[in-house]
Formats: structure tokens, sequence, C-alpha cells
């Protein structure tokens, strides 16, 4: 082993620890950001380090720039631009990029060995060709479903799961050949078109409100698909931290279905057959009738109430209503209401994202409240106020058991004195089902946009 | 042979690791520490970056690019929206603390 060759496994060794740490202080709230810049840093050090391995040639020098300058460019414009509330999606853009890059290198090696590699190098390719190509086409189909470039609900045909029972199959089989004849290099195309369209496959009948843990699963394929190049590279640092990501990106993604009270397997086939049959079960929305308020009786109600509890869901995020919100609750507490915010493990379209949204218009961290700390407090509260909410107070989530919700943990904001309820439409929430809720006696519906409805309010309050 | 066993602990090793470290994250996390292991995925940027160096072929170009282009976006804009999301906590009180007691009325 040369000096060279011992600094660089040194350096790869240094930036796996800094990815650990990284990790480590990622997941707890004081030093988030400061794991984020030492995985970053980690980054570097793994880059720099391989520098040396490097004999470029003319075309290769310019295609690196290039690609990183581009990379860079759409990385950061990309990450900076975006609203806070499309963040999700972004995260599946970013991941699906990743997979794309780490099925390209491994497609590039296999390339290279030529006819007949050995199994121990090609096998890794294979595999990397396969769970990138899924994640990449996945990814893509979470993005469009989030940005809602396409319908949100689980998009179902008959024979769904045989369909894609028999695409793994084939995959699995041209995966065989690949690996046992090999002679022909070009090959890996149908694996990699096949592995395209399981990708989009599998995501099809998975529902908008589940597509966080979509995501997470996807990242996961990608360390994975990462590691396993690595091994065709002989690369240490690819590896160890595609490994990482992939067993931390599997735990979290069973915690994440754990936060919504899902198992996985549920929330990746739950869709199955399952849809049209609770959508015949629940009564629709025809023919009923809900208490709908003015502006100015439900600021009278709000301003001559002890404890508001604040509800935020979706609706107030895409309305970006967060910043009316914190206007509504200074009002309030100005006359002496003491107002909380009620943050549902999977408020917005990924846990924490409201959190991160309510932060954003400064809303003091004493006042989030989450689900099991605020529960018990309903019952006392005058007012639950839900903005933009739907699914997270569904209350068949206790009591109907063929809902596909059932048995998620919910808000108990039916237990309130009165409740608020916020909405642009009777439209049904990201599950796709009806909400008893609205219907109830103590129901008071304000249609609009949650950022106007909002604003309505305020003044309301003050005129009281 | 001696190496694939190399490379093989190495995974192993990483596995449990990476199950270990992040077994007690609270639910407000979970988006950042998605974002953040998305972002060291990345990772694939430096096999990229071996296989575009040496192209010299047509096809090879073309992979190398899309490969390093691909790659560079993961590491960069992973990075940077993780840190915009954590951003939003700054200076403030961490939730996972206790909570302050809701003042009586």
């Amino acid at each position: 082993m040369t000096g060279t060759q011992v600094a660089i496994t040194l350096a790869y060794l240094l930036a796996a620890v800094l990815f650990i740490i990284g990790l480590k202080q990622l997941s707890s709230p004081k030093g988030a950001r400061n794991g984020n810049f030492i995985a970053a840093a980690g980054m570097v050090v793994a880059l720099g380090a391989t520098v040396p391995l490097l004999h470029f040639t003319q075309a290769g020098l310019v295609i690196t720039a290039i690609g990183i300058l581009i990379g860079t460019v759409v990385g950061t414009v990309g990450a900076r631009l975006v609203r806070m509330t499309a963040i999700p999606q972004m995260v599946a853009l970013f991941n699906g990029v990743g997979g794309g890059a780490a099925a390209l290198v491994a497609v590039a090696e296999l390339m290279r060995f030529g006819a007949h590699p050995q199994l121990a190098e090609s096998f890794p390719s294979v595999f990397s060709i396969v769970i990138g190509s899924v994640s990449f086409a996945g990814s893509a189909v979470a993005f469009a479903k989030l940005q809602e470039l396409m319908t949100g609900t689980p998009i179902t045909y008959p024979r769904q799961q045989v369909v894609n029972g028999v695409i793994a199959a084939a995959i699995l089989a041209f995966a065989i050949v690949v690996l046992a004849i090999a002679s022909v290099p070009i090959a890996f195309v149908p694996l990699m078109v096949l592995a395209l369209i399981l990708g989009v496959a599998f995501v099809l009948p998975i529902g908008g409100a589940d597509m966080p843990v979509v995501i997470s699963l996807l990242n996961a394929c990608t360390g994975l698909a990462v590691a396993a190049s690595g091994f065709t590279l002989n690369n240490f640092a690819l590896i160890v931290a595609g490994t990482l990501v992939g067993a931390s990106g599997s735990l979290l993604t069973k915690l994440m279905s754990d936060a919504m009270g899902r198992s996985l397997g549920n929330v990746l086939f739950g869709a199955f057959g399952q849809v049209q049959k609770v959508a015949g079960g629940v009564p629709g929305a025809a023919g009923r009738s809900v208490r709908s308020a003015s502006a100015e009786d439900l600021g009278t109600l709000l301003a001559y109430s002890q404890r508001v509890i604040i509800v935020p869901g979706y609706g107030l995020a895409v309305a970006q209503a967060q910043h009316a919100a914190r206007e509504l609750a200074d009002v309030l507490e100005k006359r002496g209401v003491s107002v909380d915010y009620a943050i549902h493990p999977v408020a917005g379209r990924m846990p924490g994202h409201m959190n991160v949204l309510l932060a954003e218009a400064n809303v003091p961290y004493e006042q989030l409240k989450e689900m099991d700390e605020v529960n018990d407090d309903f019952k006392n509260a005058d007012v639950a106020l839900i903005v933009g909410a739907n699914d997270v107070v569904n209350p068949a989530a206790r009591s109907t058991p063929g809902s596909p919700i059932y048995g998620m943990p919910i808000l108990n904001a039916d237990q309130a004195k009165n409740i608020i309820f916020m909405k642009r439409s009777m439209r049904p929430g990201f599950a796709g089902i009806d909400n008893e809720l609205m219907f109830g006696p103590k129901t008071l519906m304000f249609f609009g946009d949650a950022k106007d409805s909002l604003t309505k309010l305020v003044s309301a309050v003050k005129a009281a | 042979m001696n190496q694939l066993l190399d490379e093989f602990t190495f995974f192993v090793l990483a596995v449990f690791v990476g199950f270990e470290v992040i077994s007690k994250v609270p639910t407000i996390l979970h988006t950042p520490l998605m974002s953040g292991t998305n972002a060291i995925h990345g990772i694939i940027l430096v096999g990229a970056i071996l296989i575009a160096a040496g192209a010299s072929t047509p096809v090879n170009i073309v992979l190398g690019l899309v490969a390093v282009t691909l790659a560079t976006t993961n590491v960069v804009g992973g990075f940077v929206v993780t840190d915009r999301m954590l951003e939003m906590f700054k200076g403030r009180r961490p939730a996972a603390t206790a909570p302050q007691p809701e003042p009586k009325k």
C-alpha cells in the first residue's frame, strides 16, 4: 500500500465518521443544524480524497466540470427558491436523481466489465441498476402526486397486485439472464426499462397522504443502490455511506408509519381493492346539511372564549396562511384568550412539516403542542379552530373499522365545546373520505381560502 | 475474494450503526432527518466522478455527464434544503425538551 492509498483510506474513514456523527446530531433538535453541516463536511472530505484516484481524459475533465456546475446551480437554486410548502416533493426529486445517478454509474461499470464479468462485480451492478431505477421512477411519481401534476388519490385497477408481481418476476428473470449470460452488454436496457415501470406501478396505488412514507422508503432504497455501486467500484466511502442511509432510512420509514398508526404493509399495499369498498360504505356528503356561520359570529365566539386550540392542516400550508394564523392568535391573546396549536404528527404533508411552517411564521415553540400533549385538553377548550385540516380530526379513525384511516391516532377536536371548521369546500381530504365531524351539532363551517378566512376573523375579533 | 469479504464486513457493521444512530428521533425531526440522509446518499457523486473522469467513448461520456449532474444535484440540493428546514428552528427552544405548563386562567 502506498502512502497515497493509506491517506485516501484514512480520509474515507474520516468521512464515514463525520456522516455517523452528522446523523446522530440530526436526530436531536439541539444539534440538528450542526449535524447537517458535519455531514456536508464529510461529503467534502470524501470528494477531496477521491481526487488522487482520478485519471482524467480530456473529455472526462470537461464533462465532470460541466456536470458539477449544472448540478450545483440546479440544486442550490431549486433548494433555495422552493416554497416551504413544496419541500416534500423537493426531497422526492433530490432522492430520485440520486437513484438515477446510482443506476447510471452501475451501467457504466457493467459495460466496462465487458462480457462475462465475475458475479461479485456484476451482481451489485444489477442490483444497483434495478433499485436505483425503481427509486428514480417512484420518486418522480411521488413528486407528480405532491405537486398535483396528477391526482393524489390512489390509482387502482383490477389485478394490480398480479401485474406488479409479473413485472417483478420479469425483472428477476432478466437479472438472471444478465448475470448468467451477460455476453451482450446491452442486456441491461430491458432490465432498466422494467425497473422504471415497476417504480411507477408501485407508487401509483398509494395515496398522496402516504407519500412521505414512500419517499422515505425510496430514500432507503437509493442508499442501498449507492452501497451496491460501492461494491462494484470497490469504494469504501460509497459502501459505508450508502449502507448507513439504507439502514437509517428503513428505520425512519418504520417510525413514520408508526406515527400514522399504520403498518408499513398497510401504507404500501392498503389501497389494493380497498378504496372502492369503503367509498360505498361511508355515507356520502350529498344531501346532508352543515351549519355555516358568518365571520362576525365566529369573531364574537372566538373573542369571548377562554381557550382556543388551533388545528392547522395542509390547507393552511397551501394558502400560505401561517402568518395570518399567528396574527389571529396575537389578537386573541391580547384579549386574554389562551391560544395553542395542536400539531398532528403528520399535519402538512410530512411528519414535522407543520412545525417548520409555523416556525417560519414566528409562532413561539411553547404554543406548538404535540398530539399526546394536547389531546386531553380539547374538552376544556371553548373552540377548536380547524384550519385546512381534515383527516387528522376525522372521528372515523376511532369509530369506523372499514375506513382507510381507521386506527390512525387523531386529534380530539370533536371534544371541544365548539368547533369551527375552516375549509375551502366540502371536498374530502387527502384520504378521500367524508368527515362526520363537519356534520356534528357543535360544528360551524366557514368556507373559503384559509388565508382570506383568517384575515376576516382577525378583523371580526378586533371589532367584537 | 479478500476484498469482497472486507467490503461485506463494512456493509454489515454499517447496517447496525445506521439503525443504532437514529433510534431515538422526535417526530418533528423526521422530515429534516429524511432530507439529511437523502443528501448523504449523494455520495454516489464519488462514483459518478470516477466514471466520468476516465470517459472516452461517446456512451461513457453521456453516462458520465448525466450521472455527475444528477449526483451533484442530489448532494447540493439535499444539504441546502435540509439546512433551510433546520434554519427555521434556529434560536428557539427545541420542542423535545420539557414543554412549559399551560398558564392557568
